[in-house]
């Protein structure tokens, strides 16, 4: 029930997202019901038409399983969470809006250094107390430049959790009211769980 | 701060420092007061002095290896620890564990929750001013130290628990022990309830002393004794049963007042509870392997993050591991609950009495080095 009703008001706010990548899709969708007819034949010729359109299709296949934006419910036996919600920087917090007005509490805030990549990740957790429900929010910012709003206004704990994430990975929570290192000491200028840290 | 500060602009305030070096804060915590005469206007904890940072020890050594590390951070329930650990790594690898060796979890969990909130019983009388009931604590405490160090083989920093199993089968003598300690600890409850809880000056200290509210701790994310002590029916044990703790019928004491002689009566009761669950699980503890059949070896999890919580002596302990599919973490964060419990000390405390701001510092049952890791 919980897990339904905070999976759909977290999905607003990927309305806007969800228009930029869905509008090819509507139109590729589209044309289907109309050539209803004669479908298969029609989608071979367009598939077989050039080695152009057969290589987008490859290119979108691997992302289709995680094609329409949205929070992701999980298989909380394997994973240990119910729904992952994969959000950029500034939809951050409005999401800890809408959970804190679920009266979700927050577990903890972290990091995860993709330097594959060249992001990295920041992940909150965050849980219920009357019902088992256990929501991740991630999002990742461009390592160079690791910025993302606090949430600490409204879960005053993340004040903390923030505090730490920037002295173990650098990332600045802009608008955090004291954002001085906590467990590293007072003068440091490292940032020792990024992976190319050197001692 | 800015508020208290606005209304009293005429009268002067002073910086208290309070640690690192202090009793009251048991290790190496420090908290920066701002005072107006005997009361706080501000307090600010600052952490790190024991920082050793568990989690990139995590990142630079095996799945295996970092095992040892599980009992150096609470090492007052280290169990709990090593518990959350395995716990994540085997949802992770998808390794099974033998049922004796979820009992035989259970069980030594359980005496280490009860040796830790023994300490914290006989340590917070203390702080409190009253210094025999420490001495009958660590009596019973000792009691439960060298059980587990037959098991276990260490009394402080365990380090028992494999992936997929415990590392040591327990035997007769550590059965008849445990059901020993338990009716002796049936016959200390009442004498401490009738010495300390009964005492009309602990009575007096504690009572609508510290007041935590129900929000105060969701938005802080305070869980454990804490919580329950605000009337929050949370217990990690109950609300996401693992292990097999769903087979054991207990209770999750809950106060509703939220001061610290709530804090203090739910810690109490549970040492009651575990003491239930330990019996039940004497009892139907079944025969069999504590560790798999096949011994595991190789632990390679799939790519991916996973999550596991424990209810340890103090709160929710989380591991979120994240694995790219190598024979180490890529990236381990341990969620220590104190860390949490303690990140309300500032709004809780402020326009306390310093005296009384140490009560309900005490409450929250502080181990430093879980919190700077």
């Amino acid at each position: 029930m919980l897990l339904r009703k905070i999976k759909e008001a977290l999905n607003s706010l990927y309305e806007d997202v969800q228009e930029a990548p869905e509008v090819p899709e509507a139109a590729a969708v589209e044309p289907a019901p109309e050539t209803e007819t004669a479908p298969p034949a029609e989608e071979a010729k367009t598939e077989e038409g050039g080695p152009e359109q057969a290589e987008e299709a490859a290119a979108e296949t691997p992302e289709e399983p995680a094609a329409p934006p949205g929070p992701k419910e999980t298989d909380y036996r394997t994973k240990g969470y119910h729904l992952d919600v994969d959000l950029p920087p500034e939809k951050v917090v409005a999401a800890a809006e809408i959970l804190n007005r679920e009266n979700f509490f927050i577990e903890a805030v972290t990091g995860v250094d993709w330097i594959d990549d060249q992001q990295l990740e920041v992940v909150y957790d965050f849980n219920h107390f009357a019902e088992l429900c256990r929501v991740v929010v991630r999002s990742r910012v461009d390592r160079s430049n690791p910025e993302i709003p606090t949430i600490s206004h409204i879960y005053q704990g993340a004040n903390w959790h923030e505090r730490e994430t920037h002295d173990f990975f650098g990332i600045k929570f802009t608008g955090h009211p004291n954002l001085e290192p906590l467990l590293l000491p007072e003068d440091a200028d490292f940032h020792p769980l990024l992976k190319d840290f050197k001692a | 701060m800015n508020g208290l500060l606005q209304q009293d602009v005429n009268q002067e305030t002073f910086v208290l420092n309070l640690g690192p070096q202090h009793p009251a804060t048991h290790g190496v915590l420090r908290v920066k007061l701002v005072m107006d005469g005997e009361y706080i206007v501000e307090a600010e904890p600052v952490l790190g002095y024991i920082h050793r940072m568990h989690e990139k020890m995590g990142e630079n050594r095996t799945w295996a290896q970092f095992l040892p590390n599980c009992g150096r951070m609470d090492y007052l329930s280290a169990l709990s620890y090593n518990h959350g650990y395995v716990a994540a790594v085997e949802r992770a690898a998808g390794i099974e564990v033998p049922e004796r060796a979820e009992y035989l979890r259970v069980i030594t969990v359980e005496l280490n929750r009860i040796s830790s909130h023994l300490l914290w019983f006989g340590a917070f009388v203390l702080d409190l001013g009253g210094f025999t009931p420490l001495l009958y604590a660590f009596d019973d405490r000792e009691q439960i130290l060298d059980l587990l160090e037959s098991v276990t083989g260490s009394r402080l920093t365990y380090c028992y628990f494999r992936f997929g199993g415990v590392y040591n089968d327990i035997d007769d003598s550590f059965i008849t022990g445990t059901r020993e300690f338990i009716k002796r600890l049936r016959k200390r409850l009442p004498m401490y309830d009738a010495l300390v809880t009964k005492n009309i000056i602990l009575i007096k200290r504690l009572k609508d002393i510290g007041p935590i509210s129900r929000d105060m701790c969701r938005r802080y994310g305070a869980t454990g004794p804490v919580a329950r002590g605000s009337g929050i029916n949370f217990d990690v044990r109950k609300h996401e049963p693992y292990s097999v703790y769903s087979e054991f019928d207990f209770d999750i004491p809950v106060y509703e007042e939220g001061d610290s002689m709530a804090r203090y009566m739910v810690r109490m009761d549970e040492m009651e509870q575990s003491m239930r669950i330990i019996e039940q699980a004497l009892d139907k503890l079944p025969e069999g392997e504590i560790q798999p059949k096949k011994a595991v070896k190789l632990i390679k999890p799939e790519k991916g993050d996973y999550y596991h919580a424990v209810e340890a002596a103090r709160g929710s302990f989380g591991v979120r591991i994240v694995s790219d599919g190598s024979n180490s973490a890529y990236r381990l964060k341990l969620r220590s609950p104190t860390y949490s419990n303690l990140s309300l000390f500032g709004e809780a405390s402020r326009g306390m009495l310093l005296p009384d701001a140490l009560a309900l510092m005490g409450s929250l049952d502080l181990v430093i080095p879980e919190i700077d890791r």
